[in-house]
């Protein structure tokens, strides 16, 4: 206190205020709390994700592979063109793009129909709550194991009782289905709730008027409910393309790749551990986070989704 | 919508059991695949012939999945309780205080936790490598944190914001320091969202595969996902189904735990943090 | 127990925006005051820096003689009410009650004594052991009340406390707040936004405008003499009329016909800056059925007929609203008036808001014969809102402000 107060007394009252003199003693120190509460989580974040980002950067732009060190030598975009003149990244650029494209399209379907469920069912609302966070909270690894026993011929339920004679996840079409299945299996849950949260923005008065103004139960849902979810279908969108474009574990487990299932998470990894080739795992490190990037950035520009926590997501409303 | 007409009543339980069932088959097969015999694995059937408590008594005799059970539990405890202390005081400053740079380290968090995970896996690789952090708990503990960090100052911010900001007014009218003010008044309103928040960061770190099977590389550091992967063909299982049944089933009980005593808190944390923001 | 002085305080903002212009008031040890305004006008803020909670950007505030600018809200010694009530969710009333006293370190008993004896005068003995959750929204009030005083602070301040109790508590608690702060007889500081509760409770009220201060002055004084347009817009309830008036020779020319001019009137528009385009304002009640107005009375005023558009019979009086054709009054502070009201949303109204006797039997839709006091008239310039037809006593009041 005798500190504050001395260092009150030592810069007179500010006469003149400029935009400077107008911040008082109380908001600097607020200013200094404020950085000094966020420093920690700030420079934790930025040192494991910027510092990296931009290593791999200059990872890329080298010969760099970790079975012949020696061989290290800078060669600019060359690796960039090896990536994108190959096949198999493109393959498996086609199958994330597929996986991510029909397994967002069937959870924004199915995800809507949970959380009508979850929102308005009349019984048993607990009971669904806690069985759909179930897929949410499970560890994706175990999940996909017991799909790939449920599908593996002989052991598993569903192998014997769909495909009797086949292996469906040694099948490039039947693996992806699988892959997609498990896919939509873990993560509709959690689409669901954030259409939930959406939900619950939609005045029951609003819904109640528009029936007394003789709006039928899929007008009340399109015209009504769906312009007011807007931000939270865009959110979840957003948040489940950008997830499902980094599809790994599923796939590990599954099928391992095989057969040209590959995501570009999975080949990225498979360059690096297998291969150890790090300049080329970087390169396409560098070219994943640019996909992300534009993902992010169309739907951003296109659909106007406001970034959750900004303030005009709030201000919206 | 007042009016519960039996019809409807059973329309919803229909309804509501397919949910159910949707969600809890994938489960009760990886149990009952864990409850088999060696005999009885491979007949399809989904409910075990023979119930037998064999794979469990098998894997806890294994270091390898003592080990790395042990690893999952430590570190994503570690984490958790970091990135939940990081987490709080970061989301306390973004929804109380007013300071320049706020905005960007929203938006900092915002990319991270878009950001796509395999791209960090080159470089980190590398990183922890020379480093000499590379297969040690801290080589995980760090990338998690990171990658929790968002997810905890998403959430907490959004409980932070539903405490009206005029009882820690009312706390300094009535006579109360900064610190007082927060202790007596706004921390006891904030501790079911740091323990929301606890339980959302603590089921990221434990479901993480990606970061745990690229930096890693030995039993020492190795956590239960990626040992399940392992258990395939080592030497020690002859078929490692049952095994890694029970094993999966293991690392599941804490999950199920959490979505039983906490469901209600489970999905505030995640719709406000996803959405309100 | 306290004096308050604000010396030319300023709230200037860091993006430059100023909320409070250089205020000047003094609250003299015991007194009630309310500060009143629509939202924006600055008395929030005022309020929160007499406080403590908000910085002040220059002057300065003494409480008790004593410069109390640098000093921590928990160091000024004053206690305060919110809109919200504020209450500590976790505690129960009576820990909510005790949490002041709690800080400042009293012995347990002495706490108990003092939130014992609070309970008792705000009637809340059964419920200290109830959390603020269970009560109802009265009751939290007083709950809010209590805390503030068990403490015997040298001032309480109050946000509008009442506001988010339904308008027949709101009424109740006003009476007893009033009579709170007599009992207690603590410098209080009262901010609210409805009219009503500042005539009603201030032994002085504030009106304040865009961050400074239209007038200041004890209830009848504000209702009476409004310094401008504003005060005059802004006190009393249904508001004052406006009417667009120009002056001529010795007639004063408006929509509802010629008004000769009174000596009053005639001196206040002597001045030779006088303009010759004004407004003319008229509070209902100075309006009569011009069947019941005695002979010796009808000289004072000014009869005319109009149209009835719409009767309210309130058992007590009658408000009736008639037609009046012409132009609307046009000025700066009409319009602040307006868009507070949310007036900015209606049409304008070419209504005259009138308050007769019970006995009159005007009807809707047909004419009236009204009478108007022209001894209460006032006369506004219109370009900067002050009253003409203050005498110069009073007027020398407005240009202080």
């Amino acid at each position: 206190m005798t500190v504050v107060s001395r260092q009150k007394a030592a810069s007179p009252e500010a006469a003149v205020p400029s935009r400077r003199a107008g911040l008082s003693e109380g908001k600097k120190q607020e200013r200094r709390l404020g950085w000094l509460l966020c420093a920690p989580a700030a420079l934790v974040m930025v040192a494991v994700t910027a510092y990296p980002i931009l290593y791999s950067i200059w990872l890329s732009l080298q010969r760099y592979d970790l079975k012949f060190p020696e061989n290290r030598e800078f060669i600019g975009l060359a690796n960039y063109a090896t990536v994108l003149t190959n096949n198999y990244w493109w393959t498996a650029f086609g199958v994330t793009m597929l996986i991510t494209v029909i397994s967002v399209a069937v959870e924004l379907v199915l995800g809507m129909g949970l959380a009508l469920i979850m929102h308005r069912t009349i019984i048993g609302r607990g009971l669904v709550r806690t069985s759909a966070l179930i897929p949410y909270g499970i560890v994706t690894v175990v999940a996909a194991f017991s799909w790939r026993y449920a599908w593996t011929p002989g052991t598993g339920y569903l192998a014997n009782l769909f495909s009797p004679e086949g292996a469906p996840l040694t099948e490039r079409a039947s693996a992806l289905a699988i892959i997609i299945f498990a896919e939509i299996w873990k993560t509709t849950p959690f689409m669901a709730l954030l259409l939930m949260a959406g939900l619950a923005l939609v005045p029951d008065d609003l819904l109640k008027a528009a029936s007394m103004d003789g709006a039928s139960w899929w007008q009340r849902f399109t015209k009504v409910m769906l312009p007011v979810m807007k931000p939270a279908i865009l959110v979840a969108l957003l948040f489940r393309t950008l997830d499902a474009f980094r599809i790994f574990d599923n796939i590990y487990v599954l099928s391992a790749g095989a057969n040209e299932t590959s995501s570009v998470s999975m080949i990225a990894y498979n360059n690096l551990m297998k291969g150890l080739n790090l300049g080329i795992g970087s390169t396409m490190s560098v070219l994943i986070f640019l996909t992300v990037a534009i993902i992010a950035f169309i739907f951003v520009k296109l659909f106007g989704t406001a970034a959750p926590g900004s303030d005009d997501v709030d201000g919206r409303r | 919508m007042a009016v519960e007409t039996t019809s409807a009543k059973v329309k919803w339980g229909l309804l509501d059991a397919l949910v159910v069932v949707f969600a809890l088959i994938p489960v009760l097969w990886i149990v009952s695949l864990s409850f088999k015999t060696a005999a009885t694995l491979t007949d399809g059937n989904f409910i075990p012939r023979e119930w037998t408590w064999d794979n469990y008594k098998l894997i806890f005799q294994t270091d390898q999945f003592v080990r790395a059970l042990v690893n999952s539990i430590g570190i994503a405890l570690i984490s958790t309780v970091i990135a939940v202390v990081l987490g709080t005081m970061a989301a306390y400053a973004i929804s109380r205080l007013d300071f320049p740079g706020k905005k960007a380290l929203v938006g900092v968090s915002l990319l991270i936790a878009m950001f796509p995970q395999v791209s960090l896996v080159s470089p980190l690789f590398n990183i922890e490598r020379n480093l000499g952090i590379f297969d040690t708990w801290l080589g995980l503990i760090l990338p998690y944190i990171t990658f929790a960090l968002p997810l905890a100052i998403y959430t907490l911010s959004a409980f932070f914001k539903q405490i009206p900001w005029d009882l820690e007014k009312a706390a300094k009218m009535d006579g109360a320091t900064q610190g007082e003010a927060f202790r007596k008044v706004i921390a006891p309103l904030a501790a079911p969202g740091v323990f929301t928040t606890a339980i959302l960061v603590f089921i990221f770190c434990w479901n993480d595969f990606l970061f745990a099977i690229s930096l890693t590389s030995t039993e020492q550091s190795r956590t239960v996902p990626v040992a399940l992967s392992f258990f395939t063909g080592a030497s020690q299982f002859e078929d490692p189904t049952g095994a890694i049944s029970a094993a999966a089933v293991v690392i599941t009980i804490p999950i199920i735990l959490f979505v039983l005593f906490f469901q209600r808190r489970i999905v505030a944390g995640l719709t406000s943090g996803a959405v309100k923001g | 127990m306290a004096d308050i002085v604000l010396d030319k305080v300023t709230k200037k903002y860091p993006d430059g925006t100023t909320a409070v212009h250089e205020i000047d008031l003094e609250i003299a040890d015991g007194e009630f005051i309310i500060l009143v305004g629509p939202s924006g006008c600055g008395k929030s803020t005022t309020l929160n820096m007499i406080a403590g909670l908000e910085d002040i950007s220059s002057g300065e505030l003494r409480i008790a003689g004593e410069r109390v600018n640098d000093k921590a809200p928990k160091d000024r010694d004053i206690a305060m009410v919110f809109q919200s009530y504020a209450l500590y969710p976790n505690m129960t009333v009576g820990e909510n009650m005790a949490f002041p006293l709690k800080l400042a370190k009293m012995p347990k008993a002495e706490i108990d004594k003092k939130v014992a004896e609070a309970a008792k005068v705000l009637e809340l003995t059964e419920y200290l052991n109830r959390k603020p959750a269970n009560l109802s929204g009265g009751q939290r009030q007083r709950v809010a009340m209590g805390r503030a005083i068990v403490r015997s602070p040298k001032a309480f301040l109050m946000d509008e406390p009442l506001s988010n109790l339904d308008a027949k508590l709101r009424v109740q608690m006003r009476t007893q707040v009033s009579r709170l702060q007599k009992q207690l007889n603590t410098t209080t500081v009262y901010v609210t936004h409805d009219q009503t509760e500042a005539m009603t409770l201030g032994d002085r009220v504030v009106v304040m405008r865009g961050g400074y201060i239209q007038q200041v002055g004890d209830p009848q004084t504000l209702y009476d003499n409004p310094h401008n347009l504003f005060v005059a817009g802004f006190i009393g309830s249904p508001s004052m009329n406006f009417l667009p008036a120009t002056v001529e020779e010795s007639k004063l020319r408006t929509p509802l016909g010629d008004l000769p001019l009174g000596d009053r009137v005639r001196r206040a528009l002597s001045g030779a800056d006088a303009p010759r385009q004004v407004i003319l304002g008229i509070r209902p009640e100075h309006f009569e059925d011009a069947r019941l107005i005695e002979e010796h009375q009808r000289a004072k005023g000014f009869e005319f007929t109009a149209p009835v558009d719409l009767v309210e019979s309130m058992g007590s009086d009658k408000y009736v609203y008639l037609t009046v054709e012409g132009e609307h009054a046009v000025a700066a502070d009409l319009e602040d008036l307006a868009a507070d009201a949310g007036g900015a949303d209606l049409p304008p109204q070419d209504n005259l808001v009138t308050r007769l006797s019970a006995e009159s039997r005007v009807r809707d839709g047909a004419d009236a014969r009204v009478w108007m006091n022209l001894d209460k008239i006032h006369l506004f310039d219109p370009r900067d809102g002050h009253n003409l037809t203050l005498h110069e006593g009073q007027a020398a009041g407005v240009n202080a402000a």
